[in-house]
């Protein structure tokens, strides 16, 4: 396992692994204020405000809107706070990473949340068993680890409200926040049309957030959010977890204010040379000229200026001599394998377009103009962003490399 | 105010009521799915669209304030 640990580590500077006592001396005690009741919102929401804090599964939310959301849609019932670790993406092991060297950093984001929202259940959902080579390998053992931690944490009042930690299925859709509602339900983990902050798990109000997002929360609640703006950009402020991987010199996890040059990123990464292309944002994300890439700056605004997303960190470099179209067909196609296969636009778009890459490779000249009219057929038409994801990334592939 | 339209794709199955009742704002795609090339119902097709939505056999079509 390889970070690059900079002074600038906010996160990857309090890595006390299990260590509960190691990690009270590095993040400093849970500030607590007692919980709210349901349909209120605690103290810590004007901190969550002040701060700009931004979701990081992929979507970029404010958190706060999020919170409000649920607030308003708690009425009386107490709302759920669910901690989305599940990492569906291929190409991300941030969230992984996290909870292994922090996972009390990130269980106090979800107590702080549950008590700034008087939820009286958290669930703290992961895939445990999924290989994540940068990180080490397959973690079999992380659901129960995480569980004992839950446990030790109530049994020494840290936490009010003992944390369940649940092992989800391993399919990039289990963590869209709509089919992870459903698949704590005991449903399948299959997006639908419920609004979580509405009717989520337990058909309660639920505040679904990515892991990474509870640690900043932790550390803001401690540190306030003009310690979390002093580095980052206005509208994204604070740093974020990246995923580095392919043809660079050091994979791995890393942790950079937002706003920080691609090209530092890359150089942190050992890539010495402008590389033909990088893929931004993952599989739901879009790949980039080299020359693209170096000139943009990591955070979700400069990226989708240039039509790309940041989608959950990362940043994957396309190896020298390989065929970006072929690469491209090979996700689209694990695309449609794992999509739901609830919508129309999904379940034949999908696949027409992912035979449509093989034939373009093939050489096939009709099948270039049918792929971009289908691509356009994509965006916007399903349950979910999985189609538009997709399309997005075919297309930049279009772009760059044919 | 002008309602808009809105498909629920989880819930349709493409059985293309609403694009023949108003083929004005929806279409249909190669596999028969609902293209919507116009969300917004103007006033003289409020009449349509609302029939469009009473007659989609998986209840998929919504009209949205």
């Amino acid at each position: 396992m390889i970070t690059m640990s900079t002074t600038r580590d906010r996160l990857l500077a309090l890595t006390a692994g299990a260590d509960a006592a190691r990690h009270a001396g590095l993040a400093g005690p849970l500030p607590l204020r007692g919980a709210v009741r349901p349909g209120r919102l605690g103290p810590l929401a004007q901190v969550v405000a002040a701060s700009g804090l931004r979701g990081r599964g992929g979507g970029w939310f404010p958190l706060i809107r999020k919170m409000e959301a649920v607030a308003a849609g708690a009425g009386s019932r107490p709302p759920v706070v669910v901690v989305n670790g599940m990492e569906g993406e291929p190409l991300s092991e941030k969230d992984t990473y996290l909870l292994n060297c922090a996972p009390h950093l990130v269980m106090d984001g979800a107590t702080l949340a549950a008590e700034a929202l008087g939820a009286r259940r958290i669930v703290l959902a992961v895939t445990g068993d999924t290989y994540r080579p940068l990180v080490g390998g397959t973690r079999p053992g992380l659901r129960s680890l995480l569980q004992a931690l839950a446990r030790d944490r109530t049994a020494y009042g840290v936490d009010p409200v003992e944390i369940t930690v649940l092992e989800g299925p391993d399919r990039y859709l289990s963590g869209q926040e709509t089919a992870l509602a459903n698949w704590i339900n005991g449903g399948p983990p299959v997006p639908t049309t419920a609004r979580p902050f509405r009717k989520g798990v337990d058909g309660r109000a639920t505040l679904v957030g990515n892991v990474e997002t509870f640690a900043h929360l932790a550390l803001i609640a401690r540190r306030g959010p003009e310690w979390y703006r002093a580095v980052g950009t206005p509208d994204a402020p604070g740093t974020t977890l990246l995923t580095v991987s392919g043809a660079v010199g050091h994979p791995g996890v890393l942790e950079v204010p937002l706003g920080t040059p691609v090209r530092d990123v890359l150089t942190a990464a050992g890539v010495l040379t402008e590389p033909s292309a990088v893929l931004l944002g993952g599989y739901g994300g879009a790949w980039m000229s080299g020359r693209t890439a170096t000139g943009l700056t990591l955070d979700p605004e400069s990226i989708a200026a240039a039509g790309g997303a940041l989608g959950p960190g990362i940043v994957h470099v396309l190896p020298q001599g390989a065929h970006g179209l072929v690469r491209t067909a090979e996700i689209a196609r694990w695309m449609e394998n794992q999509g739901a296969r609830q919508c129309g636009p999904c379940q034949f778009g999908l696949r027409a377009v992912a035979d449509d890459l093989d034939s373009v490779i093939r050489g096939d000249a009709v099948a270039g103009d049918r792929l971009r009219r289908r691509l356009a057929l994509l965006p916007r038409r399903g349950g979910c962003a999985h189609p538009d994801g997709v399309a997005r990334l075919v297309a930049s592939a279009l772009e760059v490399f044919a | 105010m002008n309602k808009e339209l809105r498909v629920d794709f989880i819930a349709c199955d493409g059985a293309g009521v609403c694009a023949e009742l108003l083929p004005e704002l929806l279409s249909r795609d190669e596999w028969g799915y609902p293209v919507v090339t116009e969300a917004a119902v103007p006033g003289r097709l409020r009449g349509h669209a609302r029939k469009a939505v009473a007659l989609c056999p998986k209840l998929a079509l919504h009209l949205d304030l």
